[in-house]
């Protein structure tokens, strides 16, 4: 079946069957391989990107599902070479090691702080429940996007 | 030079923002399965069911006219292109039992998840698909699972080798015969405990993923793998299929985790080398996390019996230790040689007289094999001794800590020999505990405790503490031969000057996570003067890295990174041999300083290390006997292994009506020496606590009796979430290492080897009040809650 | 992870999903958010060999004040469940359960009557509406009819619908003010429940219904009768278990999950009596 999405604010439209999961379609036609793959649960959030503008796992949307829609990945963040400040945060306050889930990681911090501007430790620890980190101990990683959240 | 004299306007010991994070923030880092390989053939495998089962056919012939196949294979379709059975490297001793273990099993499988055909397809979809059709008939036999069962050679898992039993390894010294016995006998006070250290999945975030790239008539063949051990894998894989060495290239792209569990040779980089061979085209496979649970290794998996003897004050008169090991169904890298790196540990970091009697047998059984995972032997140890601890301190009614005091190796004692042997290189215990002490207001919290902590409260408060020593910087060759290891310890660095005086550090270090582009980096540029961003590391390639042993067990620092500043003692005397040549003078008037020699006393006389490197490359004007380039190769085996060492202390509250863990505060004071980056440095901290933590509170992996493995996901297998787990509050000693230029000591297993056994003593500190003193871990709210049942239904 | 090939229809309104879904038969699915069928798809633990998406229904995406209740969609999602001014005002209970449904993620695109559908006695929806006396109304071939939620779960992942038939609409009773409580006790935040309790209280009434305390949502009938009868909360929370069978598993034994439910319906009571 044919399924056009808007990735990163290029329009794709690509032959997929319909089993064909969105993190696939974004990995493999649109060629985007920032976004990443770390189970099979939805559990681990490594494949989290943004659909018109939330955080959701794209391991469990199938791209018929999204077909219409709009998906920002890691890749559509940075504008003119310079990273968004999420990014920035987390290279500051070495909110990554591995680097794995951090794709991931990143689009659901900035999808929590479109909902909640300004969180409390406790309230991003929450907010990212549904994204692992085998590295980190998640430390900087709150730090990371706690730094974010007050610039 | 010695770095750790010179420390005005030093780069080492800065914060240094990491020079591999762009890359990995932006998406345009390329993980193994990111890479494009036109024309790739995508490798799929099936896995048995079954624990323990023999096959007794299997029919492909639905499966191959499936969409897109090309190819299956069964275990038996390959046994002629294996030149040897898949490697174990450590023999740890002569009498130590092996069996045969091919990529895909022959006649029978001896664990659920164990390759028993391979699909190529030309799709990831296709291959898949394929293993749905694929029909294997299976004779079930009876599943080993329980250790000492297994021991019972009640059930047989390996016909040809006869038992389950792979071997026993004893480690026993005494200062006298009898040493041991005697002091038990006349000790004041003895404990004897006994230890469970339950199978723990490693859960790299990224699964494996390897792609092997024929190069049919240039005859070459490139394996991309997502392995901690490029070096490694390389030479096993030559041994393994018989291809000539030269001929193999490895690559570990960027690598998402691996704590050990890409320390290892894999059924599938075999496979996708051998079956790319075959069919003269590049062939991927991407592990999915379900098959990760159960065909990547597991780690720890031992009954620990220990016995401690003390005198009346409690000083520790012998030590007596009893492992059974875990091996799983095969023998992979290193499994065999966990529990040793644990052995010598058992004593912790107590002065203890040579009365040491430690002995190990590991046992095969039906389940996932076992090998290193983050810490390998070490946290086994560390748990043994500081929790056994704890158990003298109740039993001597005596503060824990203060039990300790009385037993730490002191300052002064430093270097310290072992009852070992061995010979520790520099700590400072008490400082380090002091220092957690004054972070956790110990005094302050036994107080609170008191009050809080009476007949009926819901909420009880604990605190344990936990004083490790780990042995690491792995390792001096000699060393490893003594303990049968089919390898060295060393690690290889070259530094090249390039003509425009940038620099390239080559390492033989693998990382994964770990930070070495930026600390590498560092390291050089305070040898050579050179600011950080004029220095390209270069590494996982065996082509632009040949020579290495790659990374695991805190040693890529300790020897990767002082063999770099070896490389750049060498570069820095190639070059005053130049600049002396230059400047007219003897070489040994010379002094090198940020990146310029100068002549001693006359400063105006000066050439740049940049200027140098120019004129190595024109070769115009160079001493006799001097060759072009400024390069330099060094190979730094180290001397002895480095012992970093730390307090960490752990406060937690138990809600005794669910069994609920809460931990409050978690500190952690660690000593690795010198710190070329105190961010990294933190950052190893906090993610080895939490795995420690989660060993402690969370993580299990569960087989049945049947041998299946039950937590085959992350939604079963707890890996715990930022709102499962602390924030870490970590401080630093600093004690440098003697026996290294650095000063390092290697900080990678840190924080996981000091954790479960802090959680868990502050777990049982709260609940011993209730009759509580032992506790499997992990100490999930259902264990927790029955240890109370049992305890009070108990008075 | 790649589900099983499978055909994909997509509908435009209730009545034509419920359409396509009487042509296909039992091997065909409806697909809403997707958060609980697309795990299991990928699993091949369910292998559906048609899937119809209602995810574009529109039209059942809504939350309103009824009068004597508040209607929702069956396509409203959790997150909207979540914040709702109307369910906050009027039935915060269900609002603050649908906070604890998975992760934001999850919450951002599983509905609440994809919840209620696939009838998992773990999931926190379920329990909560039954909890509220809620009505679930579902459409058929013939038309629509309604189902209380007490008699809506039958087994596990089994409920009252007819293969042709889609739930379309949740009826929540207001809760007028009652005090209301939801407890959630699991290892991991983002984990299903080991067990949860959804309770409200209200004068001489009350709602208590369990999470994962049997093969469907558990509504603790006993409890509530004996609050009725003039019963403390503690001693009516000894009650908890009446109406469960719980199941052992890798996070609780039996008896671990029965003692659980009683000491969490006691929390639950004590908070919604304050």
């Amino acid at each position: 079946m044919k399924v056009s999405i808007t990735i990163n604010g290029s329009a794709q439209s690509h032959d997929v069957e319909p089993r064909t999961l969105l993190v696939h379609y974004i990995r493999d036609q649109a060629k985007l391989t920032g976004t990443n793959i770390g189970c099979d649960t939805s559990s681990c959030g490594a494949c989290t990107v943004h659909l018109d503008g939330e955080a959701a796992k794209s391991c469990t949307i199938l791209a018929a599902q999204a077909d219409g829609g709009a998906v920002t990945t890691i890749e559509g963040l940075a504008i003119n070479g310079e990273m968004h400040p999420m990014q920035k945060a987390f290279m500051e306050n070495h909110g990554l090691q591995c680097g794995y889930c951090t794709p991931g990681m990143v689009m659901a911090a900035i999808g929590l702080l479109n909902e909640n501007p300004k969180p409390t430790d406790e309230e991003v620890r929450l907010g990212l429940e549904g994204n692992l980190c085998r590295c980190t101990g998640y430390h900087n990683i709150v730090k990371s996007v706690l730094a974010a959240a007050n610039k | 030079m010695s770095i750790t004299q010179e420390r005005t306007n030093s780069i080492i010991g800065q914060r240094m923002l990491r020079r591999e994070d762009p890359a990995l923030l932006t998406g345009e880092a390329k993980f193994t399965n990111d890479l494009v390989i036109p024309g790739a053939l995508h490798l799929a495998v099936l896995r048995s069911p079954y624990a323990h089962a023999r096959i007794k056919s299997i029919d492909v012939t639905d499966a191959l006219t499936m969409p897109g196949v090309i190819a299956i294979y069964t275990g038996k379709d390959l046994h002629a292109t294996w030149a040897a059975p898949m490697p174990c490297a450590w023999p740890v001793t002569p009498d130590m039992k092996n069996p045969a273990h091919f990529p895909l099993a022959l006649d029978k499988v001896c664990y659920v998840g164990d390759g028993v055909a391979a699909v190529l397809a030309n799709s990831e979809t296709e291959s898949r698909d394929a293993l749905d059709a694929i029909d294997v008939a299976y004779e079930p036999l009876q599943a080993v699972t329980d250790l000492e069962v297994a021991l019972s050679d009640k059930t047989i898992i390996h016909e040809a080798i006869g038992t389950n039993k792979s071997y026993t390894w004893n480690l026993k010294v005494e200062a006298t015969e009898g040493a041991v016995d005697e002091a038990f006998k006349n000790a004041a006070f003895t404990v004897s405990e006994r230890y469970i250290q339950q199978r723990l999945i490693p859960m790299a975030m990224e699964p494996r993923a390897v792609v092997a790239v024929p190069q049919p008539f240039g005859g070459d063949i490139t394996l991309y793998s997502a392995t901690q051990v490029p070096h490694i894998l390389k030479v096993m894989t030559a041994i393994t299929l018989g291809i000539p060495e030269h001929q193999l290239r490895v690559v570990a792209p960027a690598v998402g985790g691996g704590f050990g569990s890409k320390l290892d040779v894999y059924a599938e980089e075999l496979l996708c080398v051998a079956l790319s061979r075959k069919h003269g085209a590049p062939v991927r496979w991407v592990e999915e996390r379900t098959e990760n649970t159960q065909s990547t290794i597991h780690g720890r998996g031992q009954i620990q019996n220990i016995e401690l003897a003390a005198d009346k004050d409690g000083k520790l008169t012998a030590v007596r230790v009893r492992l059974i090991g875990d091996m799983g169904a095969y023998l992979q890298l290193v499994t065999p040689g966990v529990p040793l790196l644990g052995a010598f540990l058992y004593a912790g970091v107590y002065d203890l007289p040579v009365a040491y009697d430690f002995s190990c047998t590991s046992v095969f059984t039906t389940m996932t094999p076992t090998d290193a995972y983050r810490g390998a032997g070490r946290p086994e140890a560390t748990y043994a001794i500081e929790v056994a601890m704890d158990a003298l301190a109740r039993k001597m009614k005596i503060d824990p800590y203060e039990l300790r005091k009385r037993n730490y190796i002191k300052k002064e004692q430093f270097p310290y020999t072992a009852f070992s042997g061995l010979t520790y290189d520099s700590g400072d215990h008490l400082a380090a505990a002091e220092k957690a002490m004054g972070h956790a207001d110990y005094a302050a919290v036994r107080k609170k405790q008191a009050t809080q902590n009476v007949a009926g409260a819901r909420k009880r408060l604990g605190i344990g503490m936990t004083s490790y020593f780990e042995m690491c910087g792995l390792a001096p060759s000699r060393v490893l031969a003594s303990l049968n290891y089919g390898a060295g310890g060393w690690e290889s660095a070259t530094v090249r000057v390039l003509p425009t005086s940038k620099v390239q550090v080559v390492t033989g270090t693998s990382p994964h996570g770990q930070g070495h582009e930026t600390s590498w980096a560092m390291i050089a540029a305070e040898k050579l003067g050179v600011a950080p961003e004029d220095i390209d590391v270069l590494h996982s390639d065996t082509a632009i890295a040949p020579l290495g042993l790659d990374t695991y067990g805190s040693r890529s620092l300790a020897v990767g990174g002082v063999a770099i500043a070896g490389a750049c003692d060498k570069v820095i005397d190639k070059a005053r041999l130049i600049a002396a040549h230059q400047l007219e003078c003897a070489a040994e008037d010379l002094e090198f300083a940020q990146g310029t020699f100068s002549v001693k006393g006359s400063h105006d006389k000066a050439v740049p290390l940049a200027a140098i490197a120019f004129a190595a490359f024109t070769a115009h004007n160079l001493p006799d006997g001097v060759e072009p380039n400024l390069e330099a190769q060094y190979t730094h085996d180290p001397k002895n292994f480095s012992w970093p060492f730390g307090a960490h202390i752990c406060i937690v509250e138990i809600d005794t009506e669910t069994g609920k863990v809460d931990v409050l505060k978690y500190i952690a004071v660690d000593d690795c020496g010198i710190q070329i980056n105190p961010l990294i440095v933190e950052g190893q901290v906090h993610g080895g606590v939490v795995q420690g933590l989660a060993q402690a509170l969370y993580e299990e992996a569960v087989y049945d009796t049947d041998g299946n493995l039950k937590t085959t996901n992350l939604a079963e297998y707890l890996v715990p979430a930022a709102c499962d787990v602390p924030p870490i509050t970590t401080d630093f000693t600093v004690t440098p290492s003697p026996t290294n230029q650095l000063g390092v000591k290697g900080v990678g297993e840190a924080g996981t080897i000091g954790a479960a056994s802090t959680v868990m003593n502050a777990v049982i500190d709260a609940l011993s009040g209730l009759g509580v003193t032992k506790l499997d871990m992990p100490a999930s709210p259902n264990n927790v809650w029955k240890a109370i049942q049992a305890a009070q239904g108990g008075k | 992870m790649i589900p099983a090939a499978f055909e994909y229809k997509r509908a435009g309104s209730a009545e034509e999903a419920i359409n396509l879904i009487g042509q296909y038969g039992d091997e065909a699915k409806f697909l809403a958010g997707g958060h609980s069928l697309i795990p299991l798809m990928k699993l091949r633990l369910a292998q559906p060999t048609m899937l119809v998406d209602i995810g574009r229904v529109k039209d059942l995406s809504y939350i309103k004040d009824a009068g004597d209740h508040i209607a929702i969609g069956a396509l409203t999602r959790h997150m909207d469940v979540e914040k709702s001014p109307v369910l906050s005002q009027h039935v915060p209970l269900l609002a603050h359960a649908a906070g604890y449904v998975g992760d934001a993620q999850v919450r951002h695109r599983g509905t609440i009557g994809g919840s209620i559908a696939h009838a998992d006695p773990a999931g926190d929806i379920p329990a909560t509406t039954l909890a509220l006396g809620a009505t679930y109304v579902v459409q058929g071939p013939n038309g629509k009819r309604e189902i209380a939620a007490k008699d809506f779960y039958k087994g596990f992942l089994e409920s009252a619908l007819a293969a042709d038939e889609m739930l379309v609409e949740i009826k929540v009773p207001k809760m007028n003010g009652a005090g209301w409580s939801f407890q959630k006790f699991n290892r991991r935040a983002v984990d299903w429940a080991i067990v949860g309790v959804a309770a409200w209280r209200n004068n001489g009434a009350s709602g208590v219904a369990l999470v994962n305390m049997g093969s469907t949502p558990v509504l603790a009938s006993a409890v509530s009768s004996a609050l009725a009868k003039g019963a403390s909360v503690a001693d009516a929370a000894a009650h908890a278990a009446d109406d469960a069978e719980p199941q052992a598993d890798l996070n609780a034994s039996v008896e671990y999950r029965t003692h659980l439910a009683k000491v969490l319906v006691r929390r639950a009571l004590e908070q919604a009596s304050k």
